[in-house]
């Protein structure tokens, strides 16, 4: 790659959606209305597993105000199977029509079994109280233990576990069970001189976005459908919806509303196809917003987990062999992320003789979601701890050792093939020389660090960008701005033209007004969608040239692009004054029409993103509290296009972390009711529970970019739930096996430890 | 000659054979030598694969086109999704 | 049976048709339509819709619509004079003190109320102020040091 001296990209001006959101302007998935709206609302399972006998909706339709009501049997029966789909690996569109409305049975406690449109919420809701349903309760499976136990509840009649031989035969609640490795692993261990084997287990957690899912459907007499919904993906939600509902994508427009936050949790579908529905039955648009209470019982977690590592190493820091058991609660249908749990635990280290299991096990609990680096942040918890552990064993510093068994450029990955460019040692490195490793410590006060990995997506993207005749410039893609990637958009537009980013708009656009996009996620959008923009506007700037070109009666390769002009060259040198960008814009009409880039793209060479991170906390013995005092985030974005939000994704990730670790967990009552559907007792962290976060920029650039960009989304909440950990582990003198490490589970730690 | 490395859950598909050297243009190709020699092999791999060509992971069904150099490695991995 | 409620928003008469139950955020909302001010969670604990109301800062989503009959009421909506923004709304958008920006509202209106009553909080001060406003994308780094920065330029110090 060579050294390109960027104008635009690296710097850091304000977002152009700013001023919207500073003022309260900016329209979010809630804020929008149409005349004659009515209002829809779910009736939801209040068993967690159960047939449904029957369901008498009678009393509901009669209710004055309510003009339609819709169960599993207004859905068409979906076909089996699942479809490779972008994002979410495959997606089995049989399960997620059961999701979204259940079809004879209740999987889940808050599953949706029925759905009404009414002239008011309220009466909406007084109508779901008025739907009867004949209910056989069944008893609930609430735990991996419960799941695997012989003779436990069956949740599918129909599941048989898949995958890699040894498989369990017959009905079971396990979907899968895979395998992959390499080497001699017993020959590995006793190579060792040091060998730790530990067990973790990790509850299910919540992406804890502000804002409920919200969705707004008009469906016309020919059957066309416009929806409004804060969506990571306009494409998907058209996808799924016409997969569930039976129709053609072509009947369906997604407007994309501004998001308050994803995370993956806004990448598939839940009230939308019910508000589709809702609004063709009625004639009439339909609303629909989710409750708090309904966001956490009824949306995707991520899996709670249990995970077995075995780590073995000689005295001289190297690692030998290495082995994981990774089981992961799918929730009510099959699908956790133990794929990626398994592909990412060792990752980061260079290891010969490797072995990892995963299972996939379904529970009566919500069907799980991506949740940012989805499965990684689980298994890098447990490699991490037991990272530090053997580096105590060996009486060795924790960056050393891993500097010792770090991976880098040519080294054959865990998951198996070879890396290309990579910044893990970077990241380690200035880790290591960052003043917060030298910081004194207090008592009761202890430093963890822990390293992160996540892949980074590729996929589809599309870009228009479109002079306008003033010479400024609109860029427009298909992928919602969930962090500020609309500034980056403008930057990398603004640096290919040669104009400044003020004078290009970004917009983000709905499935009609541009190509297909895959959705926002898997830390795509600044690589892939980025990608797009550039070519995207080389386009435009050949364009430029050629009118340039026409202009001076020359070749187009007598003339260059620099700086935002048209300059002779190449023999015609002086020959004609430069002409800038916005003087060809405003003759555009003259030498051949407007001027419009594009790009359709499937976007190779993403590049891995590695981090390290380093969390201080000080303990109190009396309540157990843990403060987290100071945190430092390292980590490789290959190009920071806008610093300011590679920071903010870098500094959004370890705080999440950094609330898994040590309060949020969802909490069932025997029954499978989840008993803290709620931001008071699903407690994330509060900003007087924090330090600043301290955050450092490493760039190896990814060799495949054209501005060596990385995804940088994702990885940093991988680290913090074992730097946190390993912290605790420190100042408290115990073992920590289970998260979060809450004050009452610290205290009882303690308490046994004394 | 792509290599192709099969990892161990997939050795039961392909006798055991733990790699393969395969004469092939591009993964299409690839895929239909592996098939004709291994049948079985094609129904396990269409159950959510990813495909890995020199270190970098592309989703099922988007790398068929991928041309494959001389000394391409070749990976299968499970299909994984991002947030 | 609706009740006629007269208020002042924003420095303007305002009035409305609502029942009993409810909540000064619905009827901002739906009735008002400034939906500047978001629901997060309808229960006090996310500070997405914080306002203010003769002077305080509330949650709407617990202020009952009627309560607001003739007394004032400020919201994210108020804050700008005009076309000038307030220092806290530049210095947010200079800091990138916001990601997906669906918090910010509320944090915007609350660190206002709070540098009207104490013009130079310290770190500690303003995390404990904002502890009420949840944010899910920024880790609230940048945004404390916005609020902070715009302490500081209102004060009138250079940094």
């Amino acid at each position: 790659m060579s050294e390109r001296k960027f104008r635009q990209v690296g710097t850091r001006p304000i977002r152009h959606d700013g001023l919207d959101k500073v003022t309260g302007r900016a329209q979010f998935g809630a804020d929008y209305s149409l005349p004659g709206m009515l209002w829809g609302k779910v009736l939801r399972s209040p068993h967690a597993h159960a047939r449904i006998r029957s369901i008498d909706v009678s009393k509901a339709l009669a209710l004055d105000g309510v003009h339609a009501v819709i169960t599993g049997a207004d859905f068409p029966a979906a076909a089996a199977g699942s479809e490779a789909g972008g994002e979410g690996g495959a997606t089995d569109f049989h399960d997620l029509g059961a999701n979204v409305m259940a079809r004879g049975k209740a999987l889940y406690h808050g599953h949706p079994v029925a759905a009404v449109a009414a002239t008011s919420s309220r009466i909406a809701e007084e109508a779901c109280k008025r739907i009867a349903v004949d209910w056989q309760v069944l008893p609930p499976v609430l735990s991996l233990d419960a799941a695997l136990a012989k003779d436990a509840p069956i949740l599918h009649d129909d599941m048989r576990t898949t995958g890699d031989e040894p498989l369990p035969k017959g009905p079971t609640n396990v979907a899968s069970r895979r395998e992959m490795g390499r080497g001699d692993l017993a020959a590995g261990f006793a190579a060792a001189d040091v060998v730790i084997e530990r067990e973790f287990r990790t509850p299910m957690v919540h992406q804890g976005y502000i804002e409920p899912h919200a969705v707004l459907a008009r469906t016309g007499e020919d059957g066309r459908s416009v929806v409004f919904c804060c969506t990571q993906g306009p494409f998907m939600v058209r996808a799924y919806c016409a997969k569930v509902l039976g129709v053609g994508t072509d009947t369906i427009k997604v407007v994309p509303t501004e998001i308050g936050g994803g995370f993956g949790g806004k990448t598939t579908v839940y009230l939308e196809p019910l508000a589709i529905l809702l609004s063709r039955k009625a004639g009439r648009p339909v609303k629909m917003v989710m409750t708090r209470e309904e966001v956490f019982r009824a949306t995707g977690p991520t899996s709670g987990t249990h995970v077995r590592v075995k780590m073995g190493a000689k005295r001289d820091g190297t690692l030998t062999a290495a082995e994981a058991v990774l089981v992961y609660e799918a929730g009510a249908f099959k699908g956790s992320p133990v794929n990626a749990g398994m592909m990412t635990v060792f990752a980061p280290y260079k290891l010969a003789n490797v072995r990892i299991e995963g299972w996939d096990v379904v529970v009566n609990k919500p069907k799980v979601a991506a949740y940012r680096a989805p499965g990684a942040p689980m298994a890098a918890l447990a490699t991490e701890t037991v990272m530090d552990e053997l580096a105590r064993a060996l009486g060795m510093d924790p960056i050393d050792f891993r500097l010792v068994n770090a991976a880098h450029e040519g080294v054959q990955a865990t998951y198996g093939p070879k890396y290309r460019a990579i910044g893990f040692v970077e990241s380690l490195q200035a880790a290591k020389a960052h003043p917060h490793y030298r910081a004194p410590l207090g008592p009761n006060q202890g430093r963890g660090v822990a390293a992160g990995f996540w892949f980074n997506a590729g996929l589809s993207s599309s870009a228009n960008v479109a002079l306008n005749e003033d010479g400024s410039a609109t860029v427009v893609t298909g992928c919602p701005d969930i962090g500020g990637s609309r500034a980056s958009m403008a930057l990398m537009a603004a640096e290919e033209l040669g104009i400044p980013v003020e004078q290009v708009r970004p917009v983000v656009a709905d499935t009609e007004s541009i190509g297909y996009s895959d959705l926002t996620g898997g830390s795509r959008v600044t690589f892939a969608t980025g990608m797009a923009v550039i070519e995207a506007a080389r386009d435009v700037v050949n364009q430029l040239r050629a009118r340039a070109a026409k202009t001076w009666d020359v070749e187009l390769d007598a003339v260059a692009w620099q700086d935002g002009r048209a300059v002779a060259t190449n023999g015609a040198e002086g020959k004609h004054e430069p002409l800038t960008l916005k003087q060809l814009a405003g003759r555009a009409s003259a030498t051949g029409g407007p001027i419009t880039g594009r790009a359709s793209l499937t976007a190779r060479g993403a590049g891995p993103g590695f981090a390290t991170h380093i969390c201080d906390v000080e303990i109190d013995r009396e309540t157990g509290a843990v403060k987290v005092l100071r945190y430092t985030a390292v980590q490789d974005a290959g190009r920071a296009v806008h610093p300011s939000y590679v920071e903010g994704q870098m500094q959004g990730g370890a705080v999440q972390g950094i609330g898994w670790a040590l309060n949020e967990e969802y909490v069932f009552d025997a029954k499978g009711a989840l008993e803290n559907p709620g931001f008071l007792d699903y407690r994330i962290p509060v900003a007087s529970d924090l330090p600043m976060i301290d955050t450092v920029i490493v760039e190896v650039p990814n060799p495949m970019h054209p501005y060596g960009v990385r995804g940088v989304g994702e990885t940093p909440i991988v680290p913090p739930l074992a730097a946190v950990t390993n912290a605790v582990q420190r100042a408290a003198g115990v073992a920590v096996r289970e998260l979060p490490i809450s004050p009452p589970k610290l205290l009882a730690l303690l308490d046994a430890a004394s | 000659m792509a290599h192709v490395v099969f990892a161990p859950g997939l050795r039961r598909f392909t006798d055991g054979a733990e790699s393969l050297d395969v004469d092939a243009r591009d993964v299409r190709e690839l895929l239909r030598a592996l098939y004709a020699r291994w049948p079985a092999l094609e129904a396990r791999l269409a159950e959510g694969t990813a495909i890995a060509l020199d270190g970098e992971v592309i989703p099922n069904g988007e790398a068929l086109f991928e041309r494959l150099s001389p000394d391409t490695e070749v990976h299968f991995l499970p299909q994984i999704g991002g947030g | 049976m609706k009740l006629h409620v007269s208020t002042t928003v924003n420095g303007e008469p305002a009035e409305f048709l609502c029942s009993a139950e409810q909540s000064l955020l619905d009827v901002l909302r739906e009735e008002l339509h400034l939906t500047g001010t978001k629901e997060g969670c309808a229960t006090g604990d996310c500070g997405a819709c914080s306002v203010v109301l003769d002077g305080r800062l509330v949650c709407a989503c617990l202020v009952l619509a009627p309560e607001a009959a003739g007394r004032t009421v400020e919201t994210i909506e108020g804050v700008a004079k005009g076309a000038e923004l307030h220092p806290l709304q530049q210095k947010f958008l200079e800091h990138a003190a916001l990601q997906c920006g669906v918090c910010t509202p509320g944090f915007i209106v609350a660190a206002k109320a709070l540098l009207e009553r104490n013009p130079d909080p310290s770190e500690e001060e303003a995390r404990y102020w904002l502890a009420g406003n949840l944010c899910r994308c920024t880790g609230y780094d940048k945004i404390i040091r916005a609020v902070l920065d715009t302490a500081a330029e209102l004060r009138g110090v250079t940094r």
